[in-house]
This record gives C-alpha cells, structure tokens and sequence, in this order.
C-alpha cells in the first residue's frame, strides 16, 4: 500500500483539518499531524472557526475529534460536503499517535478511490 | 449466512485468524510490542480491527519505563497486567499499580491524559493493551480497576469485563463481555455468546487450545462471527485463553 502523490513532479502538500473541544488534545493531534512533512494540520474548537478555516483552505480530510455534539456534527459535514463534495470526513478516535496514522493514510486511499 | 447454535464447519468460516508471528512488531528500545491491528507505524489494510475491537497489543516495557503523559478521547482502553507491576497516573488526578490479577479499564470519551510505567526496576513489565470503539460518544472520562480472585479461572472462563457495573469485572460503555480461562490440559469449555450478533475474538494467553477444528498456539488470535456457541479445548498444560465478545457493528 502506498500513499504518494506527485504534482508537477512536486510533493502535494495534504491540508487537513481537525475539530475538537479538547485544547490539550487538539494541540496533540496537530503537533502529530505535522511531524509528517507533507501533512498540514490546522486545528479549530468552535464550528464557526471550522467553517471560516475551510472556506479559506483547499482541504482534503476533516477529522472529527471528540467534544463535538451530534446536531453540530451532523451540520458542519453537510457544510463541508456542499463546499467541496470531495471532502473526506473521518472520526478520529483515540486522541494520540496510536490510531492518528492509520486514519489519514484510510482517508487519503478513499479519497483515491 | 444463518445463525447456528454452535461452531461447525461451515461457521468456522467466517472467522479470521491472527497468527502470533504475522502480528505487526515494533521495538523502541524500552518498549517492545506486537500488534494485532494497525496500530502507529504498523499499517496493514487487512488488520484495521474486529468489530469494534480495534487495538490489541502486547506490551513489554523495560524496568522503571513507561509510556508519559498522552491523550486520548472516545474510546475504551483496557489494560491487563500479564507479569510486573504498573504505574498508572491520569487526569482525574488517579495514581495507582496494577499487577497480575488486576484489571483496568478507562472510557476516554471527552478527553484524558495519562501515563502508564513499568514499577519494577528488576524486571519487565508484561501487558495487554486494548482499545475497544465506545456505543456511546463524549461520555464523562471515568476510570475503573479491578482485582480478581485467579483462582476462579481456574478450569472456567472468568468474567473480567461487561457492559454493567453491577456485574462482575470492570465495565465499559459497550455491550461486550471479556473472559480469561486457565485450563489444565484436555480440559473443553464451552462459551455462549451473550448478545445476538456480537462476534468472539479469542487470544491466547499461554499454550495450545483448539476451537472448532481451528488450532492455536501462544498469542495467536481467531475472530469468529456468526456463532452463538464456541468450544475449547486446552492442548496443554496451564493454557490460558481470553475471550472478547464484541460486537460488529460500530
């Protein structure tokens, strides 16, 4: 299984986004999201945060971290999905390094597929 | 594929079995593990979970080491001490040891941190690590440790784990149910599953057991689905089985 992605013969940075209303695990998550060099994190608590973040970025993968309440949860992926259709959602379960990898590397395959 | 009252051939089938040396390995020096499932740098496409049970590792953490503080939110870890003492320390301010015997469990639901160290500094530390997906998200962290009586696995599955917390055994916000079992050798047992439509992921402890017409050594597993009954029986002396009843969905 192999995850590279080549555009003009150049890396392709991955922006991903994460949501949480957890700050320590947040600032967990990006730290780990961006010691791979061609992932980009960016992380935000609030749903209002969350909108104005991806209007703004061309992002391949939404995580969806914990905190996040169902109506909440249920109103910012038809958002996500309507900005970019081809957006990945994905729930990110267990807060630290254990699973965080297996998450993306899943998304990013579906998002090939 | 129909229900059936106990394993056959057929059933059989819709198993998958984990061999103890195909398991994904990693060593850091202080901590040497095997990973069942994907787990950190072991990616395997084949080997993302079972069911709802999505991690199970087999740790060894050298004297006076340990995993420091860490988070994790929405989901259900537990921890079975195998030999050694450890070290727990979290963010609802609990400090505690876990030994053989005991067991831990903490559901993670809005976010803990915590930290887990090897106690003894004249010998390693020995332990499952097992991360079950929740039926419940963002629930209040709670943590919960037990110490059982090893003497009533002794020739019958011990409960250690339920979805109550009048029940014997830690719980969990899931319908599953763990057993441990030490059986002498040629001793059978049989298990009924508890929840229809749950799934059983058996994990050898110590020994040989044979489930069905399936044989299996020392850390192997065998996932088996639609079955209400299984049966097993030890190949060995002093064998030792868990038993994880989940269920399939998430």
């Amino acid at each position: 299984m192999r995850f590279v992605f080549f555009k003009n013969g150049m890396m392709k940075t991955i922006n991903i986004l994460y949501i949480g209303g957890h700050f320590e695990i947040l600032e967990t998550v990006i730290r780990l999201i961006n010691a791979n060099e061609n992932w980009n994190g960016v992380g935000v608590m609030k749903d209002e945060e969350a909108k104005e973040v991806f209007r703004n970025k061309n992002f391949s993968i939404v995580l969806l971290g914990s905190g996040i309440q169902e109506e909440s949860e249920v109103e910012l992926c038809d958002f996500f999905k309507k900005q970019n259709p081809n957006i990945v959602i994905v729930q990110h379960y267990g807060g630290g390094s254990g699973l965080l990898k297996s998450e993306i590397l899943l998304a990013l395959e579906n998002n090939k597929n | 594929m129909e229900k059936t009252d106990k394993i056959t051939d057929e059933t059989i089938k819709q198993h998958v079995l984990h061999k103890a040396h195909t398991r994904g390995h990693a060593n850091h020096g202080w901590l040497e593990s095997y990973h069942t499932f994907s787990f950190a740098n072991y990616q395997n496409r084949e080997r993302m979970n079972f069911g709802v049970l999505r991690v199970l590792n087999d740790d060894r953490v050298s004297q006076g080491m340990g995993f420091g503080k860490h988070p994790h939110d929405n989901m259900e870890i537990i921890s079975i001490p195998l030999e050694g003492d450890l070290e727990h320390q979290d963010s609802m301010g609990n400090t505690t040891i876990i030994k053989e015997g005991d067991i831990q469990a903490m559901s993670a639901g809005t976010g803990i941190f915590h930290s887990e160290y090897n106690k003894n500094k004249d010998q390693l530390v020995k332990f499952l690590q097992i991360w079950i997906y929740p039926n419940k998200k963002n629930v209040a962290p709670r943590y919960d440790q037990v110490t059982l009586d090893l003497k009533d696995r002794h020739n019958k599955l011990q409960q250690i784990l339920s979805p109550n917390p009048e029940d014997e055994g830690v719980w969990i916000h899931q319908d599953a149910w763990f057993h441990i079992g030490k059986f002498d050798n040629d001793f059978s047992a049989s298990y009924e599953l508890k929840k229809p439509g749950n799934g059983i992921y058996a994990f050898i402890l110590k020994g040989d057991f044979t489930i069905g017409n399936i044989e299996l050594n020392e850390r192997d597993g065998l996932g088996i689905r639609d079955t209400n009954l299984i049966e097993i029986t030890a190949n060995s002396a002093n064998a030792e089985i868990l038993l994880m009843e989940i269920p399939m969905q998430l």
